[in-house]
């Protein structure tokens, strides 16, 4: 009986798709929200269509619905893999892709319209709310029980990070909504001012620390060495890796309220931790970057290789500018300009989305049983991507130093040198920039959903032989090497 | 391969789910208990200073609707403590200032200049028309226009079913003052709640220090 079992890819694919479509459809949001800043006119006097409404619609979009299609699936392909065993609890697993289907169609449709909690990446509804939690605590379920029914006893460690995703976000999402509903339309916070600041923050960086980098850091432990074809440079660095992020992080949301009416220490405390946080980041894509040693010469031939790489190089870079932030000095002159929202775009498309595009070209030739359609699709998608991110926090670091140095800037007299005017015609041609930019990376998804949807010629048709699962498990793969169950120290 | 460390009490993390979890979640809950706890208990602690008051009905309106047009999405409440800062906008912002502030208004980015001392500094009709049409005051400005907020009258059920929802949260609304909202409310548009609201930021705080 137990020879026969196969995996569950299905709900994998449904994932993989909603990706790819919520990917195209959250940057189409933000490319038409980037060129409003340029265009005010843009809105042609809509309220739907204004910049300040659609804002959320992108964030959302980018970050919850193509970020978290992309880590559900993945998190459901790994899960099993790593454990040798069918996803359990299958039923479940197919509500918590309609659920989050659900959620993501109906926050993206209320956002724009108004209704909105007025709290950054946690805009949707109280009830909108309530949907995501109850899909939230059903992902955990089926991921844990699928955990308890592994078949390899050692629990390999991109479910370290999947697990630690689940549970972190779970009480982000809780505790930052925390609200008393008037109506339908409108709710307010527990929380107010300063209270209010530091629960937003906390949950605002850790929604970066847990969906955006603990999510895709167990997306990058198993792809990356799927796709070096060797095993993690080390696995032990990993799991000190693990622990380190997931208890520093959680500390330095209040880099975001610096020299604000925050209370100095939380302040203070907040940038010593966000220092030592750069350690276990850099050490997670040092592990990462290692892993490729003796492999390099994939890059010439894999282009979801050069995905991983350039993430992990950009993941290298965003997480090094984000220390460097959060020191007070360099914040007074960065905070409120565009360098945030370069920084931002250095994780996020530089490193979320290129660790996710190429996971997801590693995974659909299996989870679609047959090879990606067109390879140099894929690589014009790199190509595009890279020349999309590139303008794009190109263009914004230095419309954001610009501004930061305009606003700072005094005559001999004492006074101010600009008007706040000023600073905005300076930096004008960059919102240019940063519009192209987002086109170009727009483009590279329009690629890469074509090449997904012609590979997914046989899915589509039902043609796919399920994949059975590997019974017995072959000790001699896994990693590290198991313990001797007799004695304690192992040799 | 040799492990200078006794592996096996991490080994029983690595190989129970349930463990693995439970530590999870202590050490992801460790900063937020340190960072958040402290202001929460003292929030609760101390009073507003008398000076600040809740928001009265029209202002209380406006505020949501700054709110829901997302207008915190470039303009910030928060007068760094930097001196550039308070140089162009006026005293900085304290702790006291946003205590009826649900959610607080803080903001992350100014695209455009921060609100905090906005006040008094223009007037109402420039305001207004500012808000319907921003071009045809400031040519360069890139700000949306909000023309659809001159028609759109509110609801005056509504207004007191939100102060009632903020009463129960702690703000200091009478039952007078809950009756009385309907009638602050008559015959205005969106527009003019925005507009009284706007007005109204910075000014509790000068008031204090005069």
């Amino acid at each position: 009986m137990q020879a026969t079992e196969t995996y569950d890819d299905h709900v994998v694919r449904l994932f993989l798709l909603a990706a790819v479509v919520w990917g195209a459809i959250g940057m189409s949001v933000g490319v038409f929200a980037a060129a409003q800043l340029y265009w005010p006119s843009l809105n042609f006097g809509v309220s739907w269509l204004t910049f300040s409404h659609i804002r959320p619609a992108h964030t959302f979009g980018v970050i919850f619905a193509f970020g978290g299609s992309a880590l559900m699936g993945t998190c459901y392909y790994v899960v099993q893999r790593t454990g040798h065993t069918r996803l359990a609890l299958e039923r479940l697993a197919r509500f918590t892709f309609w659920g989050w289907q659900a959620a993501c169609v109906l926050a993206m449709v209320t956002m724009p319209l108004g209704l909105t909690q007025g709290k950054e990446y946690a805009e949707p509804e109280w009830w909108i709310d309530l949907l995501i939690a109850v899909v939230w605590v059903s992902f955990g379920i089926v991921f844990f029980a699928t955990l308890a029914r592994r078949r390899i006893r050692h629990i390999y460690v991109a479910n370290w990070y999947y697990g630690a995703f689940i549970i972190a976000v779970g009480l982000l999402h809780i505790v930052n909504n925390m609200v008393i509903p008037v109506s339908l339309t409108k709710s307010y916070p527990v929380y107010s001012g300063a209270v209010d600041a530091m629960v937003q923050w906390w949950y605002g960086h850790n929604a970066v620390a847990f969906f955006l980098t603990a999510g895709f850091l167990g997306m990058m432990y198993y792809f990356v060495p799927r796709q070096a074809r060797q095993p993690l440079w080390s696995y032990r660095f990993s799991i000190v890796n693990f622990w380190a992020l997931i208890s520093v992080y959680m500390w330095a949301g209040s880099h975001h309220l610096i020299y604000t009416a925050l209370p100095d220490w939380v302040q203070s405390v907040g940038m010593a931790f966000s220092l030592v946080l750069l350690m276990p980041s850099w050490g997670s894509a040092a592990n990462g970057l290692l892993t490729f040693n003796g492999s390099w010469h994939r890059l010439k031939t894999d282009p979801a290789a050069k995905f991983m790489v350039l993430s992990l190089v950009f993941y290298a870079a965003a997480t090094f500018e984000g220390s460097m932030m959060a020191i007070k000095s360099v914040n007074s002159l960065s905070h409120y300009t565009d360098w945030t929202i370069a920084h931002v775009h250095s994780g996020s498309l530089g490193w979320v989305a290129m660790i996710t595009i190429g996971s997801l070209y590693a995974m659909a030739p299996r989870a679609l049983g047959k090879p990606m359609h067109s390879r140099a699709a894929m690589e014009l998608h790199f190509w595009l991507h890279v020349t999309g991110t590139l303008l794009y926090i190109g263009g914004m670091w230095a419309a954001g130093v610009i501004e930061g140095l305009m606003w700072r800037e005094t005559l001999a007299n004492g006074s101010l040198a600009h008007s706040f005017i000023e600073s905005l015609l300076a930096i004008k041609p960059f919102y240019v920039v940063r519009w192209l930019g987002g086109l170009f990376t727009l483009a590279g998804m329009g690629v890469m959903l074509w090449n997904l949807w012609h590979t997914a010629d046989d899915a589509r048709a039902r043609l796919i032989n399920p994949i059975p699962v590997p019974v017995p498990e072959p000790v001699q793969d896994q990693t590290p090497e198991p313990l001797s169950s007799a004695g304690g120290s192992a040799s | 391969m040799k492990f200078p460390i006794r592996y096996r009490h991490f080994e029983k993390i690595e190989k129970h789910a349930w463990l693995l979890g439970i530590l999870t979640a202590f050490m992801v809950s460790l900063g937020g208990l340190a960072e958040i706890t402290p202001l929460f208990m003292e929030a609760h602690r101390v009073q507003p200073a008398d000076h600040v008051q809740p928001y009265d009905p029209l202002r209380l309106a406006g505020r949501d609707i700054y709110v829901r047009e997302g207008c915190y999405l470039c303009h910030s409440q928060m007068v760094r403590q930097l001196r550039f800062e308070t140089q162009r906008y006026g005293a900085y912002s304290t702790a006291s200032e946003s205590v009826y502030d649900r959610p607080f208004q803080w903001g992350s980015k100014r695209t455009g200049p921060d609100l905090a001392r906005v006040g008094g500094k223009y007037t109402d009709a420039w305001q207004r028309k500012h808000l319907l049409a921003p071009r045809s005051l400031v040519p360069e400005s890139n700000m949306p226009a909000y023309p659809w907020l001159e028609e759109a009258t509110m609801d005056a059920e509504d207004i007191q079913a939100r102060m009632r929802a903020l009463r129960r949260l702690g703000d200091p609304y009478t039952d007078e003052q809950i009756a009385a909202a309907p009638q602050a409310l008559k015959g205005k548009t969106e527009l003019d709640a925005l507009v009284a609201y706007l007005q109204g930021l910075g000014t509790q705080r000068e008031a204090s220090d005069e």
